[in-house]
């Protein structure tokens, strides 16, 4: 089978999987539906792995599959087309294998859901969407799938739509991915109007004669690149939930996990970083976007990491780990290395894909219950699940010995901070320092959060009692429906739109079935062996021949190259602060076990800042939700309704009705009154008369 | 000096003011007003025959003749009219008829 | 010479007597200042060559109107001082707008005699031999005017019958015949006749 046909096999498969379940679920049933989109799902992840197999070991030269036309418009050409290079390829893999192994979860998470053709038809869609755009060759299909993804994401995080908290929760992603969404469109037209054309292939060549051009855009003297760069990047932060447009990342969480797991852990939030990788040869002429990009990730990273410490809800502590890692890989694109951002990428996926649906297992085996200070003791009743927790979280926290080996995130976290470093060295970007400093802090508490959650879940005395368990549940989804503070996620159930779990009596927290069980250890491989595995291909000795061309590095770029000569000292300080943070977690929680929350409990202003998530929901509340509020308040009574219907229809009755009372007093009624007048009249004639008579 | 029409007509324009003026002064009086209208007329009519005569013109004073007929038809039905409205009210005073207000 | 003492004395009769009809507190004062202006317009116009219409005006406007007011004025029951208030608030605005309208006048007329045909008269046309001023008028009244003529005659009918039927009213309690009734009547409304011996009496049953 050639690879062409591969290609569009393995795009489209989960396209007709989700018109399938879709439009013919309640006809065909709840078992074909699932068969159907989770067997389409695998044809296609082989596809993927059949074409990055042959890229990476083989001779796959890249090729675009020219499907139909799309907009032709004068200049203005876009066309549905497949594109495979290095880029698609590892996206490819990565989102068909996390999204078939979803799929194949949630036939035993989402057991209970009466929906469940509905969701299935939803996660295939969406799995088309993002190979849409990692496919294409041009950025208006790029955005029909950057659109398309926001759409399967707010459907999917509202999948409860009955519940208030998930409508809500969908309608904030969507809105916050729209601001994003408007920085991309203004990029894209940046381009278009600097070159005159979208498409990749066109482009790429043209960008470095025009390097230093400049543009006055809001009265002040851009370059050119640079303002395409930064606009672009602000989609990127829209969609990867980035430093000020982070907010819907944690509501997202109002979504079944599985969907978190899919969306947001390994696909669509990266679609920022593999839009940006994609998209190296603007970035590498436009430095003031690139630190713009070193900076917000940098930020991102510590920020995300300070308030994941605090959470008690499992979801969004891994939600947050997400966002920090993600800043990771921003600023890693930032500082120039963009092969270890993909890598981190790729390694990314598979260990928070495994995170996620870890404990989303530890949810189901809880009935439902998120709030981990109410887990506790778990590891001997579910110890598959504690298993591949323990591994995820070792991957994600990089465990790993420099110069030996370690497991997945080891490779390609310690890639990024000894690229953020060389960048400092070479001066190739001047957040180097800055971008190293907060990685390797970063790391020391991703280690902390890390490992508190599997310390506070499976570890210490249960704080769940047997027959409360159920209780638990119910009281909770009652007070659940009232209470509605951001800041106060007790009990944040993804709970189903009805009552019933099917489970009656004591709680006893339960292994899950085999069919969520595999996909987590299939995954746990991926977490132990994809760094090991493919370092050398995405960063290492064959990291050219792997991207042939499809990142582009410029001639001043040796980012990556130095990121291997370090001093040894730089090689060891990320493994060094991760120790210090595992071991501050094993002292605050499994040592002294309930110091950690006494301290919370004593609160204090830094720990309600960082609990609050630094409070940026209650300000963008203040700001733009009020704001908005309060201008379109402005628009209304001050603007509609007093100048534009004062000043017109009701302004001009008003002014009729006042001349024609003005007008009608001259019927006094008096006839002298008239004579006077007339006599007036007469008067004025006469005067009128003689000037113009030139007496 | 000798008299020229501009006499006769400074005449004529000073008894036209007279009658005017006793309109707006006399708000209230019904036959003093319909007076002074007699005095405005037989002003025009002082202006008419005046330019008749210095024109060599007679049908300034044929004017002047119709005038006159018009000015008693007039006089005669204004008079009957305050008549009858003295007869419903009891006052001439037209001061207070506003019924036509607007 | 003579011509212009008399115009003098004349004009300055009209207008006294036409101020003091304006100003006169007695409405029966008014009218008779207002006669005497009528007279001396009258000597103005025979000053003008203008006997018939000096004729007109006394035997029209003095015989008829001024009488005709001087009955109203004399009939009606009015309260005069009352109908004096507020005339000195009127006269400040009422003064202004006169003088105004005076000076435009004279201005104009003084513009008029100046540049019009009249610029260039000889004087006031005087009755001459062959044509007195009744004849003058006649030649053309009758003849060019005659369609005017008949309307002002129509005029006259007009304001007559206005004028009845604006004032006529029928008394109660006085007795009068309707014609028509009388013409209408038949044998059931007639009257009859009937012999009666005297002292005899008429029975109800009889008069059917």
């Amino acid at each position: 089978m050639n690879p062409q046909t591969l290609a569009i096999l393995g795009v489209f498969a989960p396209l007709f999987g989700a018109a399938v379940a879709g439009f013919f679920g309640r006809r065909i049933g709840n078992v074909a539906s699932q068969a159907i989109t989770t067997g389409l799902l695998f044809v296609s992840c082989v596809c993927a792995w059949m074409i990055f197999g042959a890229w990476t070991w083989g001779d796959l030269e890249p090729f675009t599959v020219h499907l139909a036309p799309f907009i032709h418009v004068g200049e203005f050409q876009s066309n549905w087309s497949i594109r495979v290079d290095a880029l698609s390829a590892t996206m490819l893999v990565v989102v068909t294998s996390v999204s078939s192994l979803v799929h194949l979860y949630s036939w035993g998470y989402m057991a209970e859901d009466p929906d469940k053709p509905r969701f299935f038809a939803y996660l295939s869609l969406f799995t088309f969407m993002m190979l849409a755009l990692v496919t294409a060759a041009d950025f208006l299909q790029m955005f029909f799938g950057w659109e398309g993804v926001g759409l399967a994401s707010y459907l999917l995080i509202g999948f409860w739509f009955k519940k208030d908290t998930a409508s809500a929760a969908a309608i904030k992603a969507f809105v916050v991915n729209r601001v994003g969404d408007f920085g991309f469109l203004l990029g894209m037209m940046t381009v278009f109007w600097m070159f005159g054309t979208i498409q990749f292939a066109e482009l790429f060549p043209m960008i470095a004669d025009k390097a230093g051009t400049g543009w006055d855009f809001l009265g002040h003297r851009w370059s050119a690149l640079d303002l395409a760069g930064v606009l672009l990047f602000i989609g990127a932060m829209g969609k990867s939930a980035q430093f000020f447009l982070h907010t819907w990342l944690p509501d997202a969480m109002e979504g079944p996990t599985p969907v978190s797991a899919l969306i947001h852990a390994a696909t669509m939030v990266t679609a920022g970083v593999y839009m940006v990788c994609l998209l190296s040869p603007i970035y590498e002429y436009a430095p003031v976007a690139s630190g713009v990009i070193a900076v917000i990730g940098a930020i991102t990273a510590i920020f995300a990491a300070t308030v994941g410490m605090m959470q008690n809800d499992i979801k969004r502590v891994i939600a947050y780990s997400t966002c920090s890692q993600l800043g990771y890989m921003f600023f890693a694109v930032g500082v120039g290395a963009y092969q270890a951002a993909m890598f981190h990428l790729f390694t990314h996926a598979f260990f928070k894909a495994l995170l996620f649906l870890g404990a989303g297992s530890v949810i189901a085996g809880m009935h439902h219950e998120q709030d981990m200070r109410k887990m506790g003791g778990l590891w001997k009743l579910l110890p598959v699940t504690y298993a591949v927790m323990t591994i995820g979280t070792i991957a994600i926290t990089g465990l790993g010995i420099p110069g030996v080996g370690g497991f997945a995130g080891f490779y390609s976290k310690d890639s990024i901070i000894e690229s953020a470093y060389a960048a400092a060295t070479t001066g190739h970007s001047a957040f180097g320092f800055f971008a190293f400093l907060v990685g390797i802090t970063a790391a020391g508490l991703t280690a902390y959060y890390s490992w508190r959650l599997v310390f506070m879940t499976f570890h210490n005395k249960p704080q769940w009692k047997e027959e409360e368990g159920h209780e638990h549940a119910h009281d909770d989804h009652a007070s659940h429906a009232q209470l509605e503070t951001h800041s106060e996620p007790i009990a944040d159930h993804d709970d189903h739109a009805h009552d019933d779990h099917g489970h009656h009596g004591p709680l006893k927290p339960h292994e899950s079935p085999a069919v969520m069980l595999i996909p987590l250890l299939l995954l746990s491989v991926g977490a132990v062996a994809a760094g090991l595995v493919f370092a050398p291909s995405f960063i290492g000795h064959h990291e050219e021949h792997f991207w042939r061309g499809a990142i582009f590095v410029a001639e001043a770029n040796h980012v990556l190259h130095e990121s291997h000569n370090v001093p040894t000292w730089v090689k060891w300080s990320p493994l060094i602060l991760t120790l210090i943070g595992t071991f501050a977690a094993y002292w605050l929680y499994v040592v002294k076990e309930g110091a950690a929350r006494q301290m919370a409990e004593r609160g204090g202003a830094v720990y309600a800042f960082l609990y609050n998530k630094w409070y940026f929901d209650e300000l963008y509340d203040a700001v733009f939700v009020r704001g908005t509020k309060a201008l379109g308040d402005l628009f209304w009574k001050v603007g509609d309704v007093r100048i534009i219907d004062g000043g017109g229809p009701n302004g001009m009755a008003w002014l009729s009705r006042k001349f024609a009372g003005g007008l009608a007093r001259f019927q006094s009624g008096y006839v002298y009154f008239y004579a006077f007048v007339m006599l007036i009249g007469l008067v004025g004639f006469l005067a009128f008369a003689i000037t113009s008579w030139g007496a | 000096m000798a008299v020229s029409l501009h006499h006769y007509l400074a005449v004529a324009a000073i008894l036209f003011t007279i009658g005017v003026f006793g309109i707006f002064v006399n708000r209230k009086n019904v036959i003093i007003i319909l007076m002074s209208v007699e005095l405005i007329l037989l002003a025009v009519n002082i202006n008419f025959v005046a330019f008749s005569a210095y024109l060599h013109d007679i049908s300034g004073q044929i004017m002047a003749m119709f005038v006159l007929t018009v000015a008693a038809a007039e006089a005669a039905i204004g008079l009957a009219i305050l008549v009858t409205f003295f007869r419903n009210r009891g006052d001439i005073a037209v001061d207070d008829a506003s019924v036509m207000k607007g | 010479m003579l011509q212009g003492i008399a115009f003098y004395l004349l004009a300055a009769v009209v207008t006294v007597s036409g101020l003091l009809v304006v100003t006169a507190r007695n409405p029966v004062h008014s009218v008779l200042w207002l006669i005497l202006s009528f007279f001396s317009a009258a000597g103005l116009f025979v000053l003008l060559g203008a006997e018939f219409l000096a004729m007109l005006l006394v035997v029209v406007y003095v015989g008829a109107v001024a009488v005709l007011f001087l009955f109203v004025v004399m009939m009606l029951d009015v309260d005069f001082v009352k109908l004096r208030e507020g005339y000195a608030r009127y006269l400040p605005l009422a003064g202004i707008v006169a003088v105004v309208l005076l000076a435009e006048m004279i201005v104009i007329s003084v513009v008029v005699a100046n540049g019009g045909a009249a610029a260039d008269s000889t004087g006031p046309l005087a009755a001459t031999a062959e044509q007195s001023n009744v004849e003058a008028i006649g030649r053309v009244l009758y003849t060019d005017y005659v369609y005017i003529f008949q309307a002002a005659g129509i005029v006259l009918l007009i304001a007559m019958i206005g004028a009845i039927i604006l004032t006529l009213r029928h008394r109660p309690g006085v007795k009068r015949q309707d014609i028509n009734a009388q013409v209408a009547r038949d044998a059931k409304t007639a009257m009859e006749i009937k012999s009666v011996t005297t002292g005899a009496g008429v029975k109800p049953e009889d008069l059917i």
